[in-house]
């Protein structure tokens, strides 16, 4: 089925052109910082995760949204889904890439990565984190690839394919749980320092996977004579919806939490640096407030049956979904979670310019396997129709 | 021999299973042999082990529980004495980088209303929030940063020096993450160039790893104090055994008032504050 992804129109192969030189130049950006360290990234001594991290919180939630469309499908026979589980978890395969080409890049020794497997330390959170990812990696994909590879025979899936897809839905819920508790379980990052983390980020999660999913099938639907059907669409957009409301309502606990109790060590400087700065520093209070007016437009017109119903305002929301909820994963919760520091200072961080480049080339890679992925999903589909 | 496809890459996967299955199940051993069921009960507490013995002086041992106590009256009696800082500085190569972004310090002087922010409010005599503190790591006794290092790299000792192992570190700095203290500094790039004046019988560290205030370890296994405690002209650096109810810093915790840095965190640090 691989070389399904060999034959295609010259606007594919444009494409695939494209993401291949964006690939080189991260890889050339990558190189440099293998050579002269991380001093090539606006990392520093007091915010010490940036770009690369918040990148990869992201988008282990958007990589746990394959469940959305798996859990109904598979526990409570949701037919409209069955079209499109397999692009559910082909998006969570190049999602996990993705992940996992972030931690690397991020990594003062990547060379040393093999340490983490021969010297195991379970009370490490990032330690059942890499053991949670690559799992479902591992779990996407031997369940995506079997089951395709049997609607391309035209046969069933093998029994056993049931059972690991059984796994995956707890497994998709252990991914950012663990992520989440990264965050959560660290004493003096007073902004990360709450329970509710882990819900936030399924809350999140729920809303900028099936978003993009959306956003995917649509592009499908254009390019190609995939169609996931309107009543597929239709049951995403309404979790979209719902997954956005509660992502919402949860922003507004914190807020409530912090400046109600008027506690400082409940994240109440780190809030007040996000949303109108601290001590004249403010480099993030312009994308909180483009993250604030995204999150409203999404939520408004996905609550209304009419912009719900048509497609263009529901792109509209759903890009409104996923810009707003990249903001705030990708870029303020991991960036802000080092301000103030512990001393009460305010250190800001701005990527450089290589960095971006290598955030663009892990991106880029990101979405070149995806284009392969689903390149053989609709070869596959539109030639045993 | 004849074999199918099949039969070949079952036997490969459960080979490469045991691969994998293997240094697992030696790691686990290694952390559990030194301690036996103290060890089992410490592991569900959270707290990080002592993992494997690749690296040196993992011992130390459980008689001592070393601690360090800065008098702060008599700090202040030197206004503008730097010692500390030079000693640590000579004896352990850490480098001069001019940037705040990048620096690289073990121990350092912040204003006291930075070092104790909790405490701080409107009445205080006027000079006390700009005051200098001397802050280094606070080798607690509950370390977070040793519960989150995925590689053990950083690990706390039996007689409570919580050390760095600069060949297993990876560079996650999750550790960094995790410290409420801000104690510890990643080494951005080559540190070698600006490393004054080299100290041969010290390591110097690579790019791509964390370091920190080591409590002079090597120092304290040879029977010397910390660099830092010696290099003081005022004394006002104790260091001593914790577990030793005669020792000077036992002394000195009975008669003074102490405070520590955040220790509403949980984390049980060993380093005390003697207010003037």
């Amino acid at each position: 089925m691989l070389v399904k992804a060999l034959k295609g129109s010259p606007r594919y192969w444009s494409w695939m052109i494209l993401l291949l030189m964006l690939m080189g130049v991260g890889f050339i950006c990558y190189l440099w910082q293998l050579s002269q360290g991380l001093t090539i990234t606006g990392l520093n001594r007091d915010v010490s995760w940036g770009l690369y991290i918040g990148q990869f919180t992201f988008l282990v939630g958007v990589a746990a949204s394959a469940v959305m469309v798996v859990l109904p499908y598979y526990l409570h026979n949701v037919k409209a889904f069955g079209r499109i589980t397999i692009l559910g978890e082909f998006l969570a395969v190049s999602a996990i890439v993705m992940c996992l080409l972030f931690v690397i890049v991020d990594l003062g020794k990547p060379m040393r990565l093999f340490n983490v497997l021969l010297y195991p330390t379970p009370n490490s959170i990032l330690f059942w984190d890499m053991v949670v990812l690559n799992g479902y990696l591992l779990l996407n994909l031997i369940i995506g690839w079997n089951v395709l590879e049997a609607e391309y025979k035209e046969v069933f899936p093998p029994k056993w394919v049931k059972i690991l897809t059984y796994i995956s839905i707890p497994w998709a819920i252990s991914i950012h749980t663990v992520t989440a508790f990264l965050y959560a379980g660290l004493p003096g990052r007073h902004y990360w320092l709450t329970a509710l983390m882990a819900a936030r980020f399924l809350a999140s999660a729920f809303a900028s996977g099936p978003a993009l999913l959306i956003i995917l099938c649509f592009i499908l639907k254009k390019f190609s004579r995939f169609d996931p059907g309107k009543e597929a669409i239709e049951k995403l957009s309404a979790i979209v919806a719902y997954a956005m409301i509660i992502t919402a309502f949860f922003v507004g606990l914190e807020l409530f939490t912090a400046f109600y109790s008027q506690v400082p060590a409940h994240g109440m400087y780190t809030l007040m640096y996000l949303f109108a700065g601290l001590e004249g520093h403010g480099k993030l209070v312009p994308f909180m407030w483009v993250f604030v007016v995204l999150a409203a437009l999404a939520i408004v017109l996905l609550v209304i049956p009419g912009t719900r119903r048509k497609e263009s305002t529901l792109l509209l929301a759903c890009a409104a979904t996923f810009i707003s909820l990249w903001i705030e994963k990708g870029l303020a919760l991991v960036i802000a979670g080092f301000i103030p520091n512990p001393l009460e200072r305010v250190t800001e961080y701005a990527p450089t310019l290589p960095e971006a480049l290598i955030t663009l080339g892990v991106w880029a890679t990101g979405l070149f396997l995806l284009t392969i992925l689903y390149k053989i999903v609709i070869s596959v589909k539109e030639e045993i129709a | 021999m004849r074999t199918t496809r099949r039969d070949f890459l079952k036997l490969g996967g459960a080979c490469g299973l045991v691969f994998l299955v293997f240094p697992a199940v030696k790691g686990l051993a290694a952390g559990e042999r030194q301690e036996g069921v103290e060890g089992l009960v410490r592991k569900l507490a959270m707290t990080g082990q002592e993992g494997s013995s690749s690296a040196p002086s993992r011992a130390g041992t459980r008689k001592s529980k070393w601690g360090l106590l800065v008098d702060m009256e008599k700090c202040w009696s030197r206004e503008g004495c730097l010692e500390c800082i030079l000693a640590c500085r000579r004896e352990h190569n850490i480098p001069d980088i001019p940037t705040p972004k990048e620096e690289i310090k073990w121990i350092w002087k912040e204003p006291f209303a930075n070092v104790f922010p909790e405490q701080e409010h409107e009445y205080w005599p006027e000079a006390l929030p700009e005051k200098p503190v001397v802050i280094l790591c606070n080798h607690c006794d509950n370390p977070a940063c040793v519960r989150v290092c995925p590689t053990k790299a950083t690990y706390k000792r039996a007689d409570g020096i919580v050390m760095m192992d600069y060949h297993r570190c990876i560079g996650c700095r999750y550790c960094m993450a995790a410290c409420p203290y801000g104690a510890r500094s990643f080494n951005f790039r080559d540190p070698r160039p600006f490393i004054k004046e080299t100290n041969p019988s010290f390591p110097t560290r690579e790019k791509g790893v964390v370091e920190k205030c080591n409590l002079c370890v090597e120092r304290i296994d040879a029977g010397l104090k910390p660099a830092c405690v010696e290099a003081c002209p005022a004394g006002a650096l104790i260091f001593g055994n914790l577990e030793d109810p005669n020792s000077k810093i036992r002394e000195k915790l009975r008669s003074f008032l102490t405070i520590q840095r955040k220790s509403e965190l949980g984390t049980r640090p060993k380093v005390y504050y003697a207010l003037p």
